[in-house]
């Protein structure tokens, strides 16, 4: 039975990577199973971060993988007069199986620090140094989206603001900068498309960046459980052409202001 | 070293005694002082739990494959309300009840509860735990948490539904969410009794192995479970405080109106403005810096069992036993600075994220030092294939998964993407089912003959090994690939997205491995509960092991040894030169022939 099960571990290996393989083919079953289309510039380095893991972590999985099975196949006592390596352990390989895994992992956690600060700390700003201001504000609220467009005069909160809900459209090929809070309890503003996620949370505010490189309309997830509406919070997201946009955030003003719309209680700030 | 002496009062009671009236029945195996039954006890609870835990996780997966549609069987037994049906509300109570029951219920107390107690004092050569006492109360303060817990799922309408993590201002707020009243303070008090309940028994376990040990047993003789119970022990008692003291902060804030988690003038839901001054996000770091270190309560002991046992059977002295113990020191040290990783994208300060980053990398390292040295251990043995083997070579094996996904989510802008997805459930389900749960039952195993004098079922015990690998891989190593695709954990229905609407084939094909590795549990259950009554009687040392436990009778009387034992060496001197057979028993005294004995290895 021995062998039986040396190379049931080895399955674990070759059918583990052939998942991934097969996944990332997009083959029958698997088609789309994988990271989805992504369109935000700054997106990239988050995807061949995730895929130069995935070989570094790949290799060890399968050296480890068939080390075991290697192990386990030739010293099977069913099949091994030899007797016992009696030891009790090796300095150097201790020595070497420390140094190595430490200095990859260090050159991981460095290697990846710019992509964290781009993302996360390397707000836009203008020409002039100043920071970016948001072009709109997403506020999280139990089970939805609430949107509020700066208007003409660039600045979120005022009388000229365009309000709409779960339903964000944004230019594309320009650095774009989100204001993003929550009004009651944790969510988290997902956009699978564009590698963002940021989790909203009552009583601060948090900005997340990007810049779009493609029209099209994707899906905005909640990320955070907030409730038992979790599920359904969600939002759509219109990327498109600058011309496009002005024209719909025009529209989204004048109909606004022919309905009279008032915004609900609680919401201002 | 610690000479204490054991006084040998297993030889004096006889704990046969045929007349058992009940006062005498409720001493011995209700409210026992013997740590040995106390295990068992714990054992018992923990088994019976981990089938209520696998219920509800078939309920969850139930609903991923076929969202809204009338569960058979179980469905209208829990929820006849909805005529079967899962309701978004209940969900949210089934994973939050599944979380609690298996990480409260299951792995902590089976580890620390089941294993730590019956094996400690046995394997340190004692005759029980230095507070008896204690260690009885530890065992009946989880009895106020089942209780809570329980009301908490079953409170109308909604039981509780925050999520094992409980993040405020959900869990505050008692109308944010159904579950967020009444059954959320009982939740509360559950956890809270839990941690009694660890503490006690913590406080217990450090104690008898700093004190009680065997004549001759140093630190650097104890098997390596013995140092996993031991560095767990440590573990709980520095971070329990933590969780208790966040535990009481949400219950205030839920009681009595103080405000250490909620911003001023919170509303949620129309409920009243909160007073306020206090910060969602102070619970999550408070929540973390205890349940990090949980999760290494949660897999420490187990790794401790998976090298005793691989060892034995690979009838070969550990491989870098030093290494092993100081890994596990240093996975214990580290877990105490890496918690700021489930937060990347809380809201933290980005450049505190990047801190956590470095001190979770540097956490993979020990982990990486371990498995390499159970390689090690299995190179150039005389491998015995048996069912309590097999366990523990897949701990091995997964937990190589688990540790390589945690290196994802490590880096930063990677888990931007994959925190809160599938990737994240895959990575524990890995190192928690695939890892612990199996160690789990490698241990049952193992150690099945010393408590009950008989033998479990071989043949049977391999056809569940293989059905649960199986079907295990089936469910959990899908889950990564769905993590990929951006798949949100915690959604009722997340097939309302268009991103991930194509993938409801393959959740479906993970419910179904998930159902058969449920049921694949029924062959277990049978072979256990057989076993106990009509299993091979054995003697003191079936599978030929060294250390103290297989030299005390099996099972083991009331003061466990009818010797004093007195230790020579360490627990894993399988195939030493200096004897014949190829185990030499801890306790054995070496060869009179001073030409036979072998000269240290200095490494
Ligand atoms: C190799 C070492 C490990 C590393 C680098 C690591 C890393 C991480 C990271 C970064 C997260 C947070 C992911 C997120 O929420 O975005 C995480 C989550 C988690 N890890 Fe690990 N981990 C390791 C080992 C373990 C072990 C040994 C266990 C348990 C025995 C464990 C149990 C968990 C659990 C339960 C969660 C999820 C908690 C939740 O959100 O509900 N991890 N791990
Ligand atoms: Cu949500
Ligand atoms: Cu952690």
């Amino acid at each position: 039975m021995g062998r039986f099960w040396s190379i049931l571990f080895l399955l674990v290996p070759i059918l583990g990577v052939g998942v991934f393989v097969w996944a990332m083919a997009g083959l029958w079953p698997m088609a789309g199973h994988w990271l989805p289309e992504n369109v935000n510039d700054h997106g990239h380095v988050i995807d061949n971060l995730f895929m130069f893991i995935l070989i570094l972590t790949g290799v060890i999985f399968i050296g480890t993988g068939i080390a075991l099975f290697w192990f386990l196949w030739k010293y099977d006592s069913a099949n091994n007069a030899a007797p016992v390596a009696f030891t009790h352990g090796s300095h150097t390989l201790e020595v070497v199986w420390s140094i190595i895994p430490a200095a990859a992992l260090v050159f991981i956690a460095i290697y990846q620090m710019n992509a964290w600060a781009d993302a996360k700390m390397r707000r836009p700003t203008l020409a002039d140094g100043r920071v970016k201001p948001e072009i709109a504000e997403v506020t999280g609220r139990q089970f939805e989206w609430r949107i509020r467009y700066a208007g003409k005069d660039g600045i979120v909160g005022t009388e000229d603001d365009v309000q709409v809900v779960n339903d964000l459209h944004l230019p594309v090929d320009e650095e774009i900068v989100l204001k993003i809070k929550s009004q009651d309890v944790l969510h988290s503003f997902f956009l699978p498309n564009l590698r963002i996620k940021q989790d909203v949370v009552p009583g601060m505010k948090q900005f997340v960046w990007f810049r779009a490189n493609k029209t099209g309309v994707y899906d905005i997830v909640c990320a955070e459980l907030c409730g038992w509406g979790h599920y359904k919070m969600r939002g759509r997201i219109t990327l498109e052409s600058r011309e496009d946009f002005d024209r719909w955030l025009a529209k989204a003003y004048d109909e606004q202001n022919q309905a009279q719309y008032t915004p609900a209680t609680g919401e201002a700030e | 070293m610690s000479a204490v002496a054991v006084p040998t009062h297993g030889t004096v009671h006889d704990h046969h005694a045929p007349a058992l009236d009940l006062g005498t029945f409720v001493r011995t195996y209700v409210f026992s002082l013997d740590h040995k039954i106390i295990g068992l006890q714990f054992l018992f609870s923990t088994l019976l739990w981990f089938l209520v835990g696998g219920l509800l996780a078939l309920g969850i997966r139930w609903q991923l494959a076929w969202p809204w549609t009338d569960m058979p069987i179980i469905g209208r037994m829990l929820f006849s309300a909805e005529g079967g049906q899962i309701s978004p509300e209940f969900y949210t109570t089934l994973f939050t009840m599944h979380a609690t029951v298996m990480i409260f219920f299951v792995i902590i107390p089976i580890l620390a509860g089941a294993f730590g107690n019956y094996l400690i004092p046995l394997m340190i050569g004692a005759d029980d735990m230095a507070f008896p006492t204690l260690n009885m109360l530890s065992y009946w303060f989880m009895w106020p948490a089942f209780i809570c817990i329980g009301i908490s799922f079953l409170w109308p309408p909604y039981g509780a539904g925050g999520g094992w993590t409980s993040y405020p201002p959900l869990s505050v707020v008692t109308e944010a969410a159904p579950g967020s009243a009444f059954a959320q303070t009982m939740w509360l008090l559950g956890v809270t009794f839990v941690g009694v309940s660890s503490m006690m028994g913590s406080v217990n376990y450090m104690t008898t192995i700093i004190q009680m040990r065997a004549p001759g047993m140093t630190m650097f003789r104890l098997p390596m479970t013995i140092w996993g119970m031991f560095i767990t022990a440590i573990l709980q008692a520095f971070a329990l405080p933590v969780l208790t003291a966040a535990g009481f902060m949400q219950l205030m804030d839920r009681t009595m109106g103080t405000g250490f988690f909620l911003p001023e003038g919170l509303i949620v839901n129309n409920s009243m403005p909160a007073t306020g001054g206090g910060q969602p996000l102070l619970w999550q770091h408070l929540f973390w810096f205890y349940s990090h270190p949980a999760v290494y309560i949660m897999i420490l002991p187990a790794m401790g069992m998976v090298s005793d046992i691989i060892a034995c059977f690979a009838r070969k002295p550990l491989f870098g036993y030093k290494p092993m113990v100081y890994s596990i020191s240093g996975i214990a040290g580290l877990g105490f600075i890496v918690w700021g990783h489930h937060m990347f994208v809380s809201g933290m300060n980005p450049l505190l994220g990047m801190t956590f980053m470095v001190s979770t990398m540097m956490i993979a390292l020990p982990s990486a030092v371990k498995t390499f040295n159970w390689l090690g251990t299995i190179w150039g043995g005389k491998i015995q294939f048996t069912t309590p083997m097999l366990f523990a070579l897949s701990f091995v094996s997964m937990f190589i998964i688990g540790g390589l996904s945690g290196i994802f989510m490590a880096a930063t802008p990677v888990d931007i993407f994959i925190h809160d997805t599938y990737f994240i459930v895959a990575h524990f389900h890995y190192v928690l089912f695939a890892g612990t749960a199996m160690a789990v039952f490698g241990a049952i195993y193992f150690w099945f003959p010393k408590m009950f004098g008989r033998m479990m079922d071989e043949n049977l015990g391999k056809i569940h090994f293989f059905l649960t690998f199986l079907f295990l891989n089936g469910t959990f190593f899908t889950m990564h690939i769905l993590g990929a695709v951006g798949f949100p954990r915690r959604l009722a229905d997340p097939y309302d997205y268009e991103t991930f609407r194509h993938l409801l084939p393959m959740n479906q094909f993970m419910t179904i491995c998930a159902i058969g590795m449920v049921a694949t549990q029924v062959i277990f259950a049978y072979n256990f509960i057989r076993s106990m009554f009509f299993g091979t009687p054995v003697g003191r040392n079936p599978w030929g092991a060294n250390s103290l436990e297989w030299m005390a009778p099996s099972p083991p009387g009331h003061g466990n040894f009818d010797f004093q034992p007195i230790v020579y060496r360490g627990p894993y001197e399988y195939g030493s030169p200096e004897v014949d057979t190829d185990f030499y028993p801890q306790t054995q005294p070496p060869p009179s022939d001073p030409a036979r004995r072998v000269k240290p290895e200095h490494h």
